[in-house]
């Protein structure tokens, strides 16, 4: 038996029991079989509770061990680092928890966060250069770390309070639907619940709009060419204030 | 490729003892790091590692090469591994004996190698092609197992041998894995640590295991018990001047703790070192 035949076949055993004792191992390898198969379960789970801390913290134990191994069964990881490990799971609790949406938005912030803890440096833009800056043709640049999504509950408000170590609020949606921004400002990955406008003007940025042609969309959406530019003033400022722009030419 | 030997003690870095480590002196020679955990693209951890290059020497220590892969090394791990080199200038990277995995899948468990010719073939061409991209020699770990293979046509430390005799590699010797698998596979570790190249050793790890309840498994959660300290004074004699490290990865004490379990280290290795 070669070698790549050999490491098919204990793969094969670690994933799905099957073969009951690879063909190769030594007779007395079935405790050695056993660590192994317990070993991969045990530390995928921990990759699991590690990331995704605060849906573990809501769901509590034995729904969160349940998720978990139904995930760890349905996917094999590939990445040769652990921290890529779950990136579906947002999508597996979404399949569990359907009706709870507070579910997959508490995970996707768990995710999202732990992305931006060891994501791209960037330092945002100095006082020198704001200066510089021609409004009038200035396309911004974000923190490469900045991800944006629409949510219709209080996920945020549950995770701000299981971080804090207080009880939770109860689930519930979300008078209109707003939206989460994640990023990292130095060190310290930071997220904020915003305004659904907010979030799309965020999108029109990301796809290479002038800061003019922010201030006329939102012209068009609220009918007022003074309150848009009100209000384009105050994200300018809210995004300066929160370290999210890298650049302006 | 050379890499000559560096006389020193040093502990692991974990993120419990970060701040003991820049606020602090503390009194070690170098600090292993996981490299895995610092093959990111920025944030804290490379903020963190930085600022300890800054006042120790580092070691790069990694699980993910899969040395023993029968698909080979991963370009794209490598890639990212060179970049952190480049980066750290470590004392020297180190990775385990062991394959993680295959075709596209990733256990993320060091698990074992049938030790054939076939497999030291398929090692010793990972081996080298790691060596080339990283452009220096790297230690080998000798891994904890808990099952050999029908097929094994040598030990464990003849493979070792061979693979360095043939890449011009060196060796990590991990002295609690070799006591957990040679309890767990019935060899006399003591005739392991004859049998190992004593030239090519740069670093010992010491840890401790778990007795389950037919093997003794690798925890890394517990003090250097006495058969293991037994052992490493051995070792020491035998190899001279290295480089010693205590690994702890789980249940996590005080750093005080773990700078007393590598004062006894001192202790017992230092007869045998060149400044002794």
């Amino acid at each position: 038996m070669n070698l790549l035949a050999q490491q098919r076949a204990l793969r094969d055993h670690i994933l799905t029991g099957a073969p009951d004792h690879p063909p190769g191992v030594a007779a007395t390898g079935g405790p050695g079989l056993a660590v192994y198969h317990h070993a991969y379960r045990a530390q995928l789970a921990a990759c699991l509770r590690d990331t995704y801390e605060k849906t573990w913290g809501w769901l509590g134990d034995e729904a969160f061990e349940a998720s978990a191994r139904f995930h760890i069964e349905r996917h094999a990881p590939h990445a040769w680092t652990l921290a890529d490990y779950g990136a579906e799971f947002t999508d597996t609790l979404s399949q569990l928890y359907l009706d709870d949406l507070e579910v997959r938005e508490l995970a996707w912030l768990d995710w999202t966060l732990r992305r931006a803890f060891d994501g791209t440096d960037a330092e945002p833009i100095n006082e020198e250069a704001l200066a510089q800056v021609d409004w009038d043709s200035a396309t911004l640049t974000f923190a490469p770390t900045l991800t944006v999504r629409v949510v219709a509950t209080n996920a945020a408000a549950i995770w701000t309070a299981l971080a804090e170590g207080v009880t939770p609020p109860a689930a519930e949606r979300l008078p209109e639907p707003g939206a989460i921004r994640v990023w990292r400002a130095g060190l310290s990955p930071q997220y904020r619940t915003i305004e659904a406008f907010e979030a799309e003007a965020l999108g029109w940025i990301q796809q290479g709009i002038t800061f003019t042609g922010l201030c006329e969309r939102l012209a068009k959406v609220v009918d007022d060419p003074d309150e848009a530019a009100r209000q384009a003033g105050g994200l300018l400022a809210s995004w300066l204030q929160d370290g999210l722009i890298m650049a302006a030419a | 490729m050379t890499l000559p030997p560096f006389e020193g003690f040093g502990l692991g870095l974990r993120p419990q003892h970060y701040s003991d480590f820049l606020e602090t002196e503390i009194a070690v020679d170098f600090v292993e790091v996981i490299s895995e955990n610092f093959m990111v693209r920025g944030g804290r951890p490379l903020y963190m590692l930085d600022a300890v290059r800054e006042r120790y020497p580092v070691a790069l220590h990694g699980v993910s090469m899969s040395i023993g892969s029968a698909d080979g090394v991963k370009p794209d791990y490598l890639r990212q591994l060179k970049a952190l080199a480049d980066r750290v200038k470590p004392l020297w990277v180190s990775d385990h004996l062991c394959w993680t995995g295959v075709e596209g899948f990733n256990s993320h468990d060091l698990l074992p190698l049938p030790y054939t010719e076939e497999a030291l073939d398929i090692v010793c061409a990972n081996v080298s092609r790691a060596q080339d991209v990283l452009e220096r020699p790297i230690l080998l770990e000798n891994p904890s197992s808990y099952l050999t293979f029908a097929d094994d046509e040598m030990s464990e430390v003849a493979f070792l041998a061979e693979t360095c005799r043939r890449t011009g590699c060196f060796l990590l010797l991990d002295v609690n894995n070799i006591h957990v698998s040679g309890a767990n596979h019935g060899f006399d570790p003591y005739a392991y640590l004859e049998q190992a190249p004593a030239d090519r050793v740069r670093q010992m790890h010491l840890a401790g295991h778990s007795v389950g309840k037919a093997l003794l498994i690798d925890t890394h959660d517990q003090p250097v018990p006495d058969p293991v300290w037994a052992l490493y004074e051995t070792a020491c004699r035998r190899f001279g001047p290295a480089a010693t490290m205590i690994e702890r990865d789980d249940d996590i004490p005080p750093l005080a703790e773990l700078l007393a379990e590598l004062q006894i280290a001192r202790g017992l290795a230092s007869p045998w070192m060149r400044a002794a």
